[in-house]
């Protein structure tokens, strides 16, 4: 068991507005070209050109239909790991290897001291872990730590590489512990939520649902009657009168 | 339990090195051409992202682009020249050096060249140097060049710039700034790629704006639409008729638009019978006439206050009778055929949502209009203190272009816009620099190829009538293609779709060499896929085959490389020069002209060279003027990079605008400049010209814009550009089948010519429904591979290694088929295995899957038992390349343009026997493997980890989704 902080100075992480995710995978493949050479280096594929290709990948677009009271409705549903308050992955961990940092919150492991048990991608209700089975040790998104940072970076570039790369500004980044900040005022005006709050983990990274959508018109166009011929009359008479 | 503090906040590297080099070049993961950086680190690519600076992307990169670096991983990399040695097909080659190579390409091209320059058929796939390869065909003498627009987009390029001198797509842009209803009919995914999300998450933030997206699919883009109309495929052009219905019942119709700058108004002559019939009624000055509606007395349509009248006929000063355009357009739409409620059924929309969407049009063009504080002066000198614009735009793509109404479909659209004033307006669509052109551009398309000698001008062009068409006289197309004859008068990107058919068949006459550069086009390029191989490998009775010589340059192993008699190993895009140029495909924006270049980032580590490269060097090896000196000498020495550099067409205009002159001064226009490639390093491999925002609206009759337009070289005069509801070029046509002029079509086809070129936008339906096949099929690409070569790319493949037929559950239903279950996908041509999945969101008529995810077994460089083979599958083997009537104008597409019909596909389902195996079917023999072993695992970063820096730890910034996307649009407001 490893304890988690009871506190952290920031909460940083990821606000994604599923009403703008297209599910591109730009996140996905920015994300995955990052961290194949970041904290976690390698993010090993296997079998890249054969039958059973497989890889470890942080972040993952999933899409599929919801039925709605609408209608049916394609969502596009990119999930990383969670940064949760509560992470079950770092109290479930026998080593200490997981763990969340005071400083800012973000979860991370710890490959020295990682046994590649799996403890925690089972306790994960979210599937966020990822297994580098070549590696034996358990990886997983670490909010681009070794970016966010990183003074080697222009400025611009301070970002997790998921939200530099979306071309639909679907994803955006801060500290959703700061009540002041600007992603905490994009999560109340949009209702941003918890993922599966019922698991109690309190993830950090929000949700924000799809806008309302209000009727333009009341009506339809009032259409004159008698076709072409009254339209002809009609036309006439206006540019003459 | 393990504490906290195990870790402090040191234990976490947070300062890594990163890069100790960063290159910028431009992307070519698809056609989209964003700005990239590449962090080097070693010399090896660390990683790549987009280029904040630039003008396509702001900084942004796509699923794709992020992924290049895992092209030069690719185990398909083609690395070295090779000669064919075993029949064609089998893959059996020798290695040659690049000095035999070329030996063996002049011999054959010299001999062409020599003897009928035409033998030659130069055709490119995904080119992005059309004037490059069009400027060497033209040298060559060979009229035979094309790229792939002609299977791709070229109705929207055709109907846009036959009508408002633009296009949608590359041509203009919604304003995604302004716009508050945007209606995206038919847009496969990732078209685009970037500026449409960009602009689309722009939308999405703005509580104002509307977007509509008119598709068959609800998948992407149609997923985060505000309304999702799952439109019948083939039907888009009769839902705008009834929106075109309803808004002229309602008189919703801006007036003073269609008087100032279409050609609504002017009168066209209405002889029935006589050569004049259909053609507009113009002055003794040659200028059109219109109806004064205070006097009623005929005046020119160029008067500054015409106030013209709309409907009525007139007697025209020599007896003749003429009316308005618009009363022609107004009778043809306000018939009950188009009233919302009589289309309904057929286009699979309630006639409610029609009438509610035709309503919320009106509400937004005419009631929420957008009023920008700029000045700005029309072309008939009238100063105006703002601009105002009906805020409705609206794009389209594929789904449109690839059926074979799609052009008087994608003509439908441009009308609609006309009708609410919507062209180049604030709100509305907007042209990209150097659009708009006049309507129909200048420059014809050449003619006559002669033994040893270059061609006039451009093969490709723009045929204003009949006298424009390349046939001999007995209407005998000039080309191999067939295209600009009276089979496909209007096919201005060439057909590359027929090529193969063709010169197989000798049909016009026999070739010697076809020459094909990136187009796969014994896979998923060509329609029919097992006719086009048989051709490929078809002899003749004394053995030689039928097409005597195949030479293919591509930088990977695909399926279409086991065909060629010669393959010229390109390089990827990350080691070459390249030029995205603004006398082609440029990158420009609705606020500036720009144009890019790509750089060598790498070295490539192959026996490979850029293709543009080996063109100049065969050019040079076969003395064609323009690539050699008078002495003999090759006058682009030093490859592609010379010739940017060096290369000077008329008015000095060169492949780049940015930086010409001596001293680099210059733009658009000047001599060359040695340091110009240098120059646009500095500036992130791009140039831009932002327009100053009196240039940025209504260019069409913008008078410093024009006047701006044409010191660029875009134009030839400064002059109004009336747009054309109604097309006098096309009625040119119909009277020659008519039966009037010196030129007219050959008996057979006097009637497709009159049906088509109508000069009015029409209506056309597609063929009749047919019970034995009532399903709609279509294919799009994933957002993640559109435009793109991803299968072989480890990351990309790990995305979608196989596809599945997409179903309506009802549909299946009614198939008899479960999710998850094998079907047979017949059509009238063939059949394809493949697996199910059922999904709601999907016209119900229709079904759908991603289209080249399959591939053939042991091509690519991938394991034969790959799932992108073994459960992958194409609908290609199920399209015909000609349809009805076997000879002439029988080829699947547009009878004005020659755009290939991809989406006139109809099927039906029969659901598999339990004794089938579940893998795809057709199934063709495996190609021999090439390149290197494949890996097993990758673990490419784990070299390019950086060290620690020990630099302190910054405070994070915060960013919120879309700040760093806002361009420069907000100068104009």
């Amino acid at each position: 068991m490893t304890m988690l902080p009871q506190t952290t100075a920031k909460k940083l992480g990821l606000v994604i507005d599923l009403d703008t995710c297209v599910g591109c995978h730009a996140c996905a493949t920015s994300c995955k070209q990052w961290n194949d050479a970041g904290h976690s280096a390698p993010l090993t594929d296997t079998d890249p050109y054969g039958a059973a290709p497989d890889g470890v990948w942080f972040n993952r677009v999933h899409s599929y239909e919801v039925q709605t009271a609408h209608g049916s409705k394609t969502v596009n549903f990119p999930k990383s790991c969670l940064h949760c308050d509560n992470a079950p992955c770092v109290t479930v961990c026998p080593t200490g290897a997981s763990f969340k940092r005071v400083e800012d919150g973000i979860v991370l492991v710890d490959a020295d001291k990682c046994i590649g048990c799996k403890l925690c991608s089972w306790a994960c209700p979210y599937g966020a872990r990822e297994y580098d089975a070549t590696d034996g040790v358990m990886k997983k998104c670490t909010l681009c730590v070794d970016r966010i940072y990183n003074e080697n970076l222009d400025a611009a570039a301070r970002v997790p590489a998921c939200v530099a790369a979306c071309p639909t500004g679907a994803r955006s980044f801060g500290d959703l512990g700061d009540p002041a900040s600007g992603v905490s005022a994009l999560v109340r005006a949009r209702g941003g939520y918890d993922l599966m709050p019922e698991q109690g983990c309190a993830p950090v990274n929000q949700y924000l649902p799809p806008r309302a959508v209000t009727p333009l018109v009341q009506q339809p166009l009032s259409r004159h009657a008698g076709g072409i011929e009254s339209a002809l009359l009609r036309w006439i008479d206006r540019v003459l009168s | 339990m393990s504490a906290p503090a195990d870790h402090p906040a040191s234990s976490v590297d947070t300062a890594p090195e990163i890069a100790d080099d960063i290159k910028t070049t431009t992307c070519y993961m698809c056609a989209c051409r964003c700005g990239i950086r590449v962090h080097l680190k070693n010399g090896a690519v660390r990683h790549i992202d987009g280029n904040p600076a630039h003008p396509v992307n702001r900084g942004v990169i796509c699923a794709k682009g992020a992924s290049g670096i895992m092209q030069q991983h690719s185990p398909a990399r083609l690395t070295k020249p090779l000669l064919r040695v075993g029949p064609r097909g089998a893959g059996e080659f020798r290695e040659i050096e690049w000095s035999e190579a070329l030996d063996i390409a002049a011999t054959w091209l010299g001999d062409i060249r020599r003897r009928a320059p035409r033998e030659l058929a130069f055709f490119s796939g995904r080119d992005q140097s059309q004037s490059f390869t069009g400027w060497w065909a033209q040298q060559f003498g060979t009229v035979n060049y094309a790229a792939h627009g002609g299977f791709c987009s070229v109705n929207m390029a055709a109907a846009g710039l036959y009508s408002i001198g633009g296009s949608f797509w590359e041509f203009g842009e919604p304003d995604w700034t302004h716009t508050r209803y945007f209606l995206l009919f038919g847009v496969a995914e990732d078209h685009a790629s970037n500026p449409i999300k960009i602009g689309l998450g722009q939308l999405k933030s703005r509580p104002d704006a509307k977007f509509v997206s008119v598709n068959p699919v609800r998948t992407g883009y149609s997923a985060i639409a505000d309304e999702w109309v799952g439109i019948r495929p083939g039907t888009d052009g009769l839902f705008v008729a009834a929106l075109i219905n309803e808004l002229l019942a309602a008189d919703k119709v801006d007036w003073a638009s269609l008087a100032r700058y279409t050609n609504a108004a002017w009168l066209v002559i209405d002889e029935p019978g006589t050569a004049t019939h259909g053609l507009i009624a113009r002055d003794a000055h040659d200028q059109p006439l219109c109806v004064d509606a205070r006097t009623g007395a005929l005046v020119s349509a160029g008067s500054a206050d015409l106030e013209p009248r709309f409907v009525g006929r007139v007697e025209l000063a020599d007896g003749r009778h003429a009316a308005p355009a618009f009363e022609g357009f107004a009778r043809r739409f306000l018939d009950p055929q188009f009233e919302p409620a009589a289309v309904a059924a057929r286009c699979g929309i309630e006639a409610g949502t029609i009438r509610r969407i035709a309503a919320e049009i009106a509400e937004v063009a005419f009631e929420r209009t957008v009023t920008l504080d700029i000045p700005w002066t029309d072309a008939w000198g009238r100063h105006h203190a703002q601009m105002t614009g009906r805020p409705v735009s609206m794009h389209a793509m594929r789904g449109i272009s690839a059926h074979a109404n799609g052009f008087h479909t994608c003509r439908l659209i441009h009308a609609l816009q006309m009708l609410l004033g919507t062209i180049d307006v604030p709100g509305g669509f907007r042209y990209k620099p150097p659009f708009p052109r006049p309507i129909p551009p200048a420059g014809s398309p050449a003619t006559g190829s002669a033994p040893g000698q270059p061609l006039t001008r451009m093969p490709l062009g723009f045929p204003r009538g009949p006298e424009y068409l390349l046939t001999d006289a007995d209407g005998t197309p000039e080309r191999l293609d067939h295209a600009f004859s009276w089979e496909y008068p209007l096919a201005l990107h060439g057909m590359l779709h027929t090529v193969i058919h063709n010169a197989w068949k000798g049909d016009p006459y026999p070739i010697d060499t076809l020459f094909l550069y990136m187009a796969n086009m014994a896979w998923n390029s060509s329609m029919d896929i097992p006719a086009t191989i048989r051709q490929l490998t078809d002899r003749r009775e004394d053995g030689e085959y039928r097409i005597p010589h195949l030479i293919y340059s591509d930088a990977y192993y695909s399926e279409t490389v086991p065909y060629a008699d010669l393959v010229l190993p390109d390089t990827t895009y990350l080691e070459r020069w390249d030029c995205i140029s603004l006398l082609d495909r440029p990158i420009s924006d609705a606020n500036g002209a720009a144009d890019a270049i790509r750089q060598p980032v790498l070295t490539p580590d192959r026996d490979v060279r850029p293709f543009q490269d080996v063109l100049l060097e065969l050019g040079a090896r076969l003395h064609l003027p323009g690539m050699t000196n008078d002495d003999g000498t090759p006058r682009y020495p030093g490859g592609y990079s010379d010739y940017l550099r060096h290369h000077v067409r008329a008015n000095d205009v060169g492949p780049l605008a940015g930086w010409r002159g001596a001293d680099g001064g210059a733009t658009f226009r000047g001599a060359a400049n040695e340091d110009q490639l240098e120059r646009y390093i500095e500036h992130g491999c791009f140039f831009r010209a932002a327009l100053p925002p009196s240039l940025r609206y209504f260019r069409h009759s913008n008078q410093p814009y024009l006047e701006y337009a044409q010191q660029a070289g875009w134009i030839g005069a400064a002059q109004h550009i009336p747009l054309e509801l109604y097309s006098e070029t096309l009625q040119k046509f119909r009277l020659a089948a008519e039966g009037h002029g010196e030129l007219q079509p050959p008996d057979a086809l006097r009637a497709r010519i009159a049906t088509n070129f109508d000069p009015l936008p029409l209506w056309q339906p597609l063929a009749p429904d047919d019970s034995t096949f009532p399903l709609h099929a279509l294919t799009q690409r994933p957002m993640h591979m559109y435009h793109s070569w991803g299968s072989q790319n480890a990351w990309l493949r790990q995305l979608t290694t196989r596809n599945a037929l997409y179903v309506h559950p009802d549909t299946a239903r009614r198939a008899g088929l479960a999710d998850g279950d094998w079907t047979w996908i017949i059509s009238a041509s063939g059949r394809v295995k493949a697996q199910i999945k059922t999904m709601h969101g999907v016209n119900p008529d229709t079904v759908w899957t991603w289209n080249a995810i399959g591939k053939r077994s042991g091509a690519w460089g991938l394991a034969p038992d790959a799932p992108e083979a073994r459960q992958g599958f194409l609908l290609n083997h199920l399209i015909p390349i000609h349809v009805g009537a076997t000879g002439r104008a029988s080829v699947n597409a547009d009878p004005l343009t020659g755009q290939a019909a991809w989406f006139d596909l109809k099927v039906r389902l029969e659901k598999c026997g339990v004794d089938e195996p579940e893998v795809s079917a057709p199934v063709f023999a495996t190609l021999p493997a090439r390149g290197p072993a494949r890996t097993a695992v990758l673990r490419r970063g784990l070299a390019l980890k950086g060290e620690p820096t020990g630099r302190e730890a910054r405070e994070h910034h915060e960013y919120l989704g879309g700040s760093a996307q806002a361009g420069d649009d907000e100068e104009a407001s």
